[in-house]
């Protein structure tokens, strides 16, 4: 690897996005833990937040090996100006609905996002993308199939996906706020871009939509939610990081 | 009445007289049967139940439930509802009338017999050669 220290900025710019995103979201949806709907719904959703935190530690370690800090230091110090998460993933869990629709419009995104870095010219993410691909398509299946089957079941329950998705659509599209270093990474044929990460997306989630019988807000009320990824955050952030953190301040040396 | 999920109690549903009425509308999304198999070719094994509205909701379930923690190749699931089976009280079907023993595999004693044909005939027990085999690499 010889990079110019302005391409070693952009890389560690994407990684911090993508793996910054999957500790927030892993850590919201595992407070579903014990909360769950019935008892297998919760094996199931809790074992697919444990999965992003795994995921999310992978991308700390080549961030160290990119010469960061180690990825507890990175996980649990940082403040909160430098996270580079979207929105979307800080929002608090809400009621189920919310929570299903979030992980359906984000699993698809991550889905993408990872399937254009098995591409990567970039080795380590290259190979931690073959590396999930099995996961992440179960987390895609297991939000696939709850989205088909509440949107179609009551009326109640109709309504209310429908109305989940109108609430997390603009914040979806927070995920694809350009980079600064756009150009850089599509020349280094590292990352293509968040502009054709979102049409992948919108391909990938229109028919599961169409098949759920839900509508995608039109174009003219979209207003995504920006700002994440430069590292302007919600309310939310804050204490979601306190809490994360509470643990691991009591004994910064500890061994694990 | 109380449910076996405490998911179900935490709801703090309104009681009917008994409270089964209401607990029986909660809870009664099908079950669906899971079988596992560890590797291709090898026979699917019955593992446990999840509850699931739909087949491919049972299949994404039992996912985590059964698979996670060990190998697996693939999974079936069938309602339970479709199980049949034969009923408990007709147990007694399957029992061995008296003094015919003889239908059972274990009343066959035939190694004593194979044995003799061996040692007659000087033809070395293939077990017995594996086992020599096997010690002597020790």
């Amino acid at each position: 690897m010889n990079y110019s220290q302005q391409q070693i900025t952009a890389l560690k710019d994407l990684l911090y996005k993508i793996a910054d995103d999957q500790l927030i979201i892993g850590h919201r949806n595992s407070e579903w833990t014990g909360l769950g709907p019935l008892l297998e719904e919760d094996i199931a959703f809790s074992s697919i937040a444990q999965d992003k935190l795994g995921q999310s530690l992978h991308l700390y370690e080549i961030l160290h090996q990119l010469g960061e800090k180690d990825p507890d230091t990175i996980a649990f110090t940082r403040n909160v100006d430098k996270f580079k998460c979207c929105h979307f993933v800080e929002y608090p869990i809400g009621e189920y609905d919310f929570s299903l629709m979030r992980n359906f419009l984000f699993n698809h995104a991550e889905a993408a996002r990872f399937s254009m870095l098995s591409g990567s010219s970039f080795e380590p993410l290259q190979n931690l993308a073959k590396k999930y691909r099995g996961e992440i398509k179960y987390h895609v299946m297991h939000a696939d199939t709850w989205i088909k089957q509440l949107s179609r079941a009551t009326e109640e329950s109709c309504i209310r996906m429908q109305k989940a998705l109108n609430e997390c659509f603009n914040l979806a599209l927070g995920i694809f706020e350009e980079s600064d270093y756009v150009n850089l990474l599509h020349e280094m044929k590292i990352f293509e871009g968040e502009n054709a990460l979102k049409d992948k997306w919108l391909e990938n989630i229109s028919p599961v939509i169409k098949e759920a019988s839900l509508n995608l807000p039109e174009n003219k009320t979209r207003k995504p939610a920006f700002g994440g990824r430069k590292g302007h955050h919600t309310e939310h952030l804050q204490p979601l990081l306190d809490e994360m953190s509470v643990v691991f301040r009591l004994d910064p040396k500890a061994e694990w | 009445m109380k449910s076996e999920d405490p998911r179900v109690n935490r709801l703090d549903l309104p009681a009917n007289e008994d409270g089964k009425e209401i607990l029986e509308e909660v809870e009664n999304w099908e079950t669906y049967e899971v079988f596992h198999q560890k590797k291709r070719g090898e026979q699917h094994i019955h593992v446990g139940i999840v509850h699931a509205a739909n087949p491919d909701m049972a299949i994404v379930l039992a996912k985590e439930t059964f698979g996670r923690r060990r190998q697996t190749a693939n999974l079936w699931v069938v309602k339970s509802s479709q199980v049949y089976a034969t009923d408990y009280e007709d147990e007694d079907i399957f029992e061995t009338v008296p003094g015919k023993t003889y239908r059972e595999a274990s009343d066959y004693y035939c190694m004593d017999r194979i044995r003799k044909y061996q040692q007659e005939h000087g033809i070395e027990d293939r077990k017995e050669q594996r086992r020599k085999e096997k010690d002597k690499k020790k």
